[in-house]
């Protein structure tokens, strides 16, 4: 069976996962390992007046509790955002400085104000739970208007009215115009609700501080342990570069909650130098609740204008993003370059203006969460599609259809250039899979059982592989958007791929060998896949954004190719033939329509051994290669939810879910499958069952599985996924990414078809049962009084 | 959390407003009250055992009687921290009102509570205030009197 591009290769890293074999950073025990446990804010906005830890430092087996200050008089640096947005006046952002410990305020509950040492974790957090701190309570502002307006409680002393950006994207004389000479405007209030992350795994960090070397290393449930350790080291000032190690281990899903550095981790290595101990700390569910980086949370007002034909002619939007009480590291990007730019969706616009506000407000910090800015941006845009096709009377494929772009690269008026595309291809698909023609008459059969039944589109484009670097630099990007690759040939001819991608349920250790095999038919079980390691591995941007394929796997591609020119000129030399003659087959290097050939692993032998190289060749077989794509990449797809609806409960079935994708070439159809369902599940948590609540002093009231629903596998139906795969020209494999599709498709598809069911297009996610039955009085109540 | 109610005791007002200030009737009362101190005539500290859902933990906190109208009413304010499980504060007015031999006791009562207590417990403040409101004029009824009665 093949194991190369395109074959549905079982995963090599299932063995140890379902086995309970992987190993992740709690699973690390340092011998003279201690645990840090934090004293946490339970007020929402507070001066800290003072702390007592006098009792708690008493307690056996306290090794330490520190502070703040003394974090600061260290020299340890503040937490940073890592892209610089603009306002429209041209003033930088209103960036309120972030410690890793609180010195005079805290900020929201949960913020960290001390981190406590001890030889055990139970005597850390009672310990924790000893340290008396006085608080002088201020009034808190959970709202992101509210907290706009004059007179709000002002959280950051450089952040006046908590604005921290006021941002443009478009031409608004345009777009006004655009929308003064409609024949239709559509106007919505969208709210796009707050979402907690929930990875399985918690995070978790184990410092180690080599006092001989003076040598920091960490383990780190991280997606992208690099960047982790720039931000450690050149930012954060805990060590330089070369004096410490981050190793993300295996990591049990990140959905963008683990790209950050996080306060905990820089204190857990900073308090291992301090005690010269190694300081583990590992997540509780509650504290993840409470800080791990919230996904979401917009408030927009938009008008979106057709002309007598259906045709768009201007799409206005002002957005207030809650960025939460510190600015997380791509908290300032996610609302904006990642959002507005997705505005056009498939549709040929001729005039777009976005406008956004991010808002400090005092809870958790919001940032990038599976999707980030792309699914706010299609629940927006098909929200007003399916909307505008119910006030003009219209078919809603038929309106997407007669505004879809039809040929590329396509230029839209908020910055992205899409290269590649078939919205109609994809519509088409996915409307025959779904049986849209039969749906009148299962309609009619539901009704004959008392249901509601109804169907909702979404047709989106997203942008993956953010790139090319030196575009995102121009728009304030602080750092590179290329990855790297190395590929070691041993002596013996196995492999390792040296990568900066990270794999925390993506599967690279099973598709990026399938390149390999590809290129040189070599067993997959022969290809090892190395990543995570800042000390293993020479550089890498990591893992979000849907970037390992479209970034990550091209630069494995270009390490291939150099690899191969070398393999050929050995071989060449070594059977005396032209480089031109000699082609890779099914792990042999032959002269192409001869007998006379080389085994792969003779060719890794010869050049290890350098007895007979062509003059001047180095010895050894191993090459390295950065790939910076000349563009994003745009997958697109068009999803069709089928629910039913009981109307006496508020009840809401999904029936059926259909989705046609165009994810470019596709390396492992199971592995993009199997990407897709978990995106669809999330989606379908964010638009049915998720929602994180705070109440108005800013305690957060969905802080436990209790009261923050996850979906569940009898939540959700049996996916119907089709493809409609055009290649990307935008990187050598042709690949566009999956790993954020379902995520970002999938809720407007649903909320448009419970609306289509119930008659009702007042309706806000999640759309649990007692939301959808009020909708469905407010239907009848209307319909009594008429 | 907002609670209100009327409760009706069969005493008069004067013996009712003397066990509203007296601090080892209220111990009595007030469910889970390990400490209850009185400082000055109008503050008192208090420890006590709350259990709301998952959490339980034990209050260490300040009483202060405030609006003082003997023997009429008077508005109780408290704030208790309970260490990692967070905090509770509130207050109470509590109105009393001559009706025959008895007596109607009117409260209006706020609470807010935060940290963990808020997080893993939010749903269950409420029940739980109601609760515990009964227990304390059950309790405070049966203090002074021998046959309770409650109305409304």
């Amino acid at each position: 069976m093949s194991e190369g591009i395109g074959a549905s290769v079982r995963r090599k890293e299932d063995k140890r996962f379902i086995t309970g074999k992987g190993k992740y950073t709690d699973d690390i025990r340092q011998e003279n390992q201690a645990y840090a446990a934090f004293v946490r804010s339970p007020h929402a906005h507070a001066v800290v007046k003072s702390i007592d830890a006098s009792e708690a430092e008493a307690m056996d087996g306290v090794v330490a509790v520190l502070n703040g200050h003394q974090l600061t008089e260290d020299g340890i640096g503040n937490i940073i955002a890592g892209w610089a947005i603009t306002s429209k006046d041209g003033s930088g952002m209103n960036m309120g400085a972030w410690s890793a410990l609180c010195t005079e305020k805290v900020r929201y509950v949960g913020d960290t104000i001390a981190i406590v040492i001890a030889d055990t974790q139970e005597i850390a957090r009672n310990a924790a739970d000893a340290v008396m701190v006085d608080f002088d309570i201020l009034p808190a502002e959970v709202n992101p208007e509210a907290a706009l307006a004059d007179g709000a409680p002002q959280i950051h002393d450089n952040a006046p009215n908590n604005q921290i950006y006021d941002w443009e994207l478009g031409d608004e004389a345009a777009t006004d115009a655009g929308l003064a000479s409609a024949a239709h405007v559509t106007e919505m209030e969208i709210i796009n609700n707050r979402l907690s992350p929930n990875p399985m795994e918690p995070r978790a960090a184990i410092a180690i501080f080599d006092e001989a070397e003076d040598h920091y290393t960490l383990y780190t449930t991280s997606q992208n342990p690099h960047v982790a350790r720039l931000l450690l080291s050149a930012f954060y000032q805990v060590a330089p570069e070369h004096k410490l190690r981050v190793v993300a281990p295996d990591v049990g899903g990140g959905f963008g909650s683990k790209i950050y550095v996080y306060p905990e981790e820089i204190a857990c290595l900073w308090a291992s130098m301090k005690t010269n101990r190694s300081v583990k700390w590992t997540s509780t569910r509650s504290e993840a609740f409470l800080t791990d980086a919230h996904g979401r949370d917009h408030v927009t007002r938009a008008k979106m204008g057709f002309d007598a034909n259906g045709k768009i002619v201007g799409f206005k939007v002002d957005t207030i993003a809650n960025i939460g009480a510190y600015m997380s590291l791509f908290s300032s990007v996610t609302p904006t370059y990642l959002y507005a730019t997705l505005l056009s969706g498939q549709y040929d616009m001729p005039a777009i203006h976005g406008n956004v506000r991010a808002v400090y407000t005092n809870t958790a910090p919001v940032d990038a969460y599976r999707g980030a800015g792309r699914p706010e941006a299609t629940y927006l845009v098909e929200r007003m599609m399916d909307t505008a096709a119910l006030e003009m009377g219209v078919d809603p494929a038929e309106l997407r259809r007669k505004n879809f772009i039809q040929s590329f690269p396509y230029q839209t008026q908020v910055i992205m250039n899409y290269d590649s595309g078939d919205f109609p291809g994809c519509m088409d698909k996915a409307q025959a899979a779904a049986d849209v023609a039969g749906f009148a008459a299962r309609k009619a059969e539901s009704a004959s059982r008392g249901k509601l039944r109804g169907i909702g589109y979404s047709s989106f484009i997203e942008a993956c592989g953010i790139a090319p670097s030196a575009a995102v630099g121009s728009l304030g990007c602080g750092v590179g958007l290329w990855e790297s690759a190395e590929v070691r040939v041993n002596p013996v001819g196995t492999i390792e791929i040296l990568t900066g991608s990270h794999s925390h349920g993506q599967s690279h250790e099973t598709t990026f060998a399938q390149l390999v095999n590809d290129r040189f038919g070599i067993p997959i079980d022969n290809v090892q896949i190395v990543h995570g390691d800042t000390d293993k591995v020479q550089f890498g941007m990591g893992t979000y954004g849907s970037r390992s394929g479209p970034v990550g796997m091209n630069a494995i591609v270009k390490a291939l190719d150099k690899v191969e020119a070398k393999v050929k000129k050995i071989a060449a030399h070594v059977l005396e033939a032209s480089e031109d003659d000699i082609v890779i087959e099914a792990g042999e290097v032959k002269i192409a329509g001869t007998d006379k050939k080389m085994a792969w692993h003779e060719v890794g032998l010869a050049a290890y051994t350098a007895h007979n190289l062509p003059e001047g060749m180095e010895p050894g077989l191993k090459e390295g290669a950065f790939f910076d794509p000349i563009n994003f990449s745009f997958p697109s797809a068009t999803l069709i939810c089928e629910v039913e609806v009981d109307p006496d409960t508020g009840v809401t079935d999904i029936l059926k879910f259909t989705t046609a994708d165009d994810f470019g070439v596709i390396i492992n159809p199971m592995v993009v499958e199997g990407q897709v369902h978990g995106g669809i599940a999330q989606g379908i948590g964010q638009a049915m069952l998720e929602n994180v609540v705070y109440d108005e002093s800013g305690q957060l009231l969905t802080g436990s599985y209790m009261d923050y629903a996850m979906p569940r596998a009898d939540d959700l139906p049996s996916f119907t996924i089709e493809h409609n795969n055009v290649p990307s020209p935008s990187n050598p494999l042709g690949l566009k990414g999956c790993g954020e599709a379902g995520a970002i498709g999938a809720p407007p598809a649903v909320i448009n078809a419970i609306c289509n069911a119930i008659g009702n297009n007042n309706l806000s996610m999640p759309a649990t049962p007692s939301k959808v039955w009020a909708a469905l009085q407010e239907v009848s109540t209307q319909q009594a009084a008429e | 959390m907002e609670m209100s109610g009327e409760v009706r005791i069969d005493a008069t007002v004067d013996e009712v407003w003397a066990a509203l200030n007296d601090a080892e009737i209220l111990k009595a009362c007030i469910p889970g009250c390990q400490e209850l101190e009185k400082v000055s005539d109008t503050e008192m500290t208090a420890k006590v055992v709350l259990k709301i859902g998952p959490v339980k933990a034990k209050f260490g906190g300040e009483v202060t009687l405030e609006n003082l109208n003997p023997p009429n009413s008077y508005s109780i304010v408290g704030e208790g921290k309970g260490g990692i499980a967070g905090f509770a504060k509130g207050g109470a007015d509590v109105l009393l009102e001559q009706d025959g031999d008895e007596t109607v006791l009117k409260y209006e009562a706020k609470a807010q509570v935060g940290g963990k207590i808020a997080q893993l417990g939010s749903r269950l403040i409420d029940s739980t205030s109601k609760k515990l409101a009964n227990q304390f004029f059950d309790n405070f009824r049966n203090a002074l009197t021998e046959e309770p009665e409650q109305v409304g």
